[in-house]
């Protein structure tokens, strides 16, 4: 009596069965979801992000940007994402139906991106930042992020400074006779983090922190009862209705 | 239980007489070249991603670090250096392995090893492709298989050669009865063509949609490192030291139970808890994790039986490496079930614990073992001498201290950045700063192992010359007779 197949085929089944829950199943339960409207605004939720912002997740990607960033948060009991002001609600498989490849991230060694387009919707604040995080930080406080002079032009200053020019907090010395000019890839990848916002209310999630905005754009009641807004690190407010920039 | 029936074995036993029995060194022989390419590439390759994972890790406390150039950033050259310790250096080593295993164990020759040089070159340069192709920007965003899609042909077509020669070579075998390490390497020869294929088929070229990616992606993580090179070391594991001490293997039913509690287990992922996924799948993914306790008891258990007692007359560095490597799988095993659960994932999700983990299971389970086996093996297919006990002692303790240093630092660092994580009242950057000693030391760590990557290196190169020299002088000397 040969066994050999019999074998073989049973532990090729042993084997599916992790492929069977955790691929077939999840696939089957949400593979085929699809925007809705909000039962508030009657909006489809969520939009597809525009060419800019798609292209700068293209820079996201290349640049790993995702190794270092988690795009995702926990539900308020569980650890501090919402006390760092991370997001005003857990993030759940809906904010994501337009990433591919989903870069959720696996690691902390920087502050959680997925509303960094809410926490900061500055774009100058954001080019300095990726130009050179130290710039943005105020004296004495060291960022652990690489520069990233490589999507930059570093150009003599002629006459009068561009306006596309990055402007520096004080706090930073850059170097005399020059301008920053963001390159095309520094400005998708800035739409990119702009476009990051996963706080909209949903109706199995509404928004928990009582501060954020009810939808992404309707700032009236905004800020008159910020849980902690003064970590904010230098030069960020050019938009003080946000909730805390906290790093 | 196994397949050693006699009906089966019929067809082989026939021809057996017809060839007399294979005496060790012709098998050897059989395999020098393939078994020579395969070790050699894999030990440049970890030589590789060791000195991309020393720039790493300084660029983790020294960000200013060769910044500058797009090419060099951490986001690029660190998926270079994991993968290239995957697909470079695991994936070449376990067919080294198994190649000569399966001839040794199966007690056949290993047939026509010209196409599988061929199938080297082409899995090598389809690695080096993506590499390239990484630091080019061209990265997948899929953590794992970032290689680009143009390097996929050279690596599917590569692995089929060398799977269909291996699957050959297994079937071709006369000796009928099974040990365990053909068990897993049989296993994870298959295992790996289907995690590979049908990850990249779900994440790279027809992605699935929204989050059920991040589930793909732990499924092929989790199958990658801790099913596949479970059952590639452990088979080696199981295969080393019995061989190595004299002594049998204490039970075959815990190292089949093991094996089995592996594929059942192993390949359930590690989602964190607040995943933004319905909680039953972090929920199952748990479960099953904190079930490998039962296959860690069993290799456990089964070494115990097999060590005990054990005294070596004189210490054995390759028994070193290969002890070492178990201890490190027992390890990096209980960090794995130790992070399923519920409240050690909430501390731990996030942070530099897991990239201690892959090392240890890496490197430390993996590499160690492997760095054993090839020591044990290329002087046997080269029909050369031993290598000097010297030589490998100091290899180990460069490997066995950068392990140490480096999956040491990053574990507790990693405990420190989780507490801190989930303290709001630390800000951010102090969460960064608290990191830095451990990362510092992290740093030496893998200024060891790149050393050790160098002295495996040298050591190959070195003793393949001096055999290719002795094999030139050889012929020259029976010409001259002629």
């Amino acid at each position: 009596m040969n066994f050999g197949p019999l074998i073989f085929l049973g532990i090729f089944f042993t084997m599916s069965l992790s492929w069977l829950g955790l691929v077939l199943g999840p696939q089957l339960q949400l593979g085929r979801q699809n925007p809705e409207p909000n039962d508030k605004t009657g909006q489809l939720y969520p939009q597809a992000r525009s060419g800019m912002a798609h292209q700068g997740a293209e820079v996201y990607r290349a640049n790993g940007c995702f190794y270092c960033h988690s795009q995702q948060v926990g539900p308020e009991s569980f650890g501090s994402d919402f006390k760092r002001g991370w997001g005003s609600r857990r993030t759940v498989a809906a904010d994501y139906l337009f990433d591919s490849p989903v870069m959720a991230g696996s690691q902390r060694v920087g502050p959680d991106l997925a509303n960094i387009g809410v926490r900061q919707p500055d774009e100058n604040f954001l080019l300095a930042h990726i130009y050179n995080p130290q710039s943005t930080l105020p004296s004495g406080m060291k960022s652990n992020m690489p520069r990233y002079p490589y999507l930059f032009e570093r150009r003599r200053i002629s006459g009068k400074v561009s306006p596309a020019a990055i402007r520096f907090p004080a706090t930073f010395t850059g170097e005399e006779g020059y301008e920053i000019i963001p390159k095309r890839d520094a400005l998708a990848l800035v739409a990119y983090l702009k476009s990051l916002q996963s706080e909209t209310p949903l109706f199995e999630l509404p928004s928990l922190t009582p501060s954020t905005n009810v939808v992404a754009d309707t700032n009236a009641v905004a800020g008159t009862n910020a849980p902690n807004g003064t970590n904010a690190p230098a030069g960020t407010n050019a938009a003080p209705s946000t909730n805390t920039p906290a790093k | 239980m196994s397949s050693a029936t006699q009906e089966k074995g019929g067809g082989a036993v026939a021809t057996a007489p017809s060839e007399p029995i294979l005496s060790d060194k012709e098998i050897d022989a059989s395999c020098r070249f393939p078994v020579l390419v395969f070790f050699l590439s894999a030990a440049i390759w970890f030589s590789v991603s060791a000195i991309l994972g020393l720039l790493v890790s300084i660029k983790l406390h020294s960000s200013g670090f060769l910044a500058d150039c797009s090419w060099l950033t951490y986001g690029r050259i660190r998926p270079v250096q994991l993968d290239a310790m995957v697909y470079g250096f695991a994936v070449p080593a376990a067919f080294g392995v198994m190649l000569w295993l399966f001839c040794r164990l199966g007690r056949a020759r290993l047939a026509a090893p010209g196409v599988l040089l061929l199938a080297a070159k082409i899995w090598n340069i389809g690695v080096l492709i993506g590499s390239i192709g990484i630091l080019a920007g061209d990265s997948t965003g899929v953590e794992w298989l970032e290689y680009p899609r143009y390097a996929l042909p050279f690596l599917l077509i590569a692995y089929a050669l060398i799977g269909i020669w291996a699957a050959l070579t297994f079937h071709a075998r006369r000796q009928q009865q099974l040990y365990p390490s053909q068990w897993y390497l049989l296993a994870a020869l298959f295992w790996f063509a289907w995690i590979f294929s049908a990850a990249q088929l779900l994440l790279v070229c027809a992605p699935v949609r929204g989050v059920v990616q991040i589930c793909v992606n732990a499924w092929y993580a989790s199958n990658l490192l801790n099913v596949w090179l479970s059952a590639v070391g452990l088979g080696a594991i199981f295969y080393f030291i019995p061989k190595l001490t004299g002594r049998p293997l204490y039970s075959y039913y815990f190292a089949l139970l093991a094996f089995w509690g592996i594929a059942l287990f192993g390949g359930w992922g590690l989602l964190p808890v607040n995943a933004p996924l319905p909680s039953w799948i972090p929920a199952l993914s748990a479960v099953m994790s904190i079930a490998m306790i039962l296959p860690i008891l069993a290799v456990v258990l089964n070494l115990r039986g097999t060590l005990a007692g054990y005294r070596g007359t004189t210490p054995n560095p390759i028994l070193s490496l290969i002890v070492f490597g178990a201890l490190s799988f027992v390890l990096a095993q209980s960090m794995n079930v130790l992070s399923a659960i519920r409240p050690v994932n909430l501390l731990l999700a996030f942070t530099y614990f897991n990239a201690a983990q892959t090392h240890w299971m890496l490197v430390g389970f993996f590499g160690s073992a492997i760095f054993g086996a090839i020591y044990y093996v290329v002087p046997l297919v080269l029909d050369a001498e031993p290598f000097a006990a010297k030589k490998i002692r100091l290899n180990a303790l460069a490997l066995f201290g950068g392990v140490i240093l480096y999956g040491g630092a990053l574990a507790l660092g990693g405990i420190f950045q989780g507490l801190n994580l989930n303290n709001p009242d630390v800000a951010f950057p102090d969460v960064v700063k608290g990191t830095l000693p451990f990362l510092h030391i992290s740093t030496l760590g893998s200024l060891l192992i790149v050393v050790a990557g160098l002295l495996l290196s040298f050591n190959l190169v070195s003793v393949a010359c001096r055999a290719l020299c002795a094999c030139c002088n050889g012929s020259k000397k029976s010409e001259a007779r002629a």
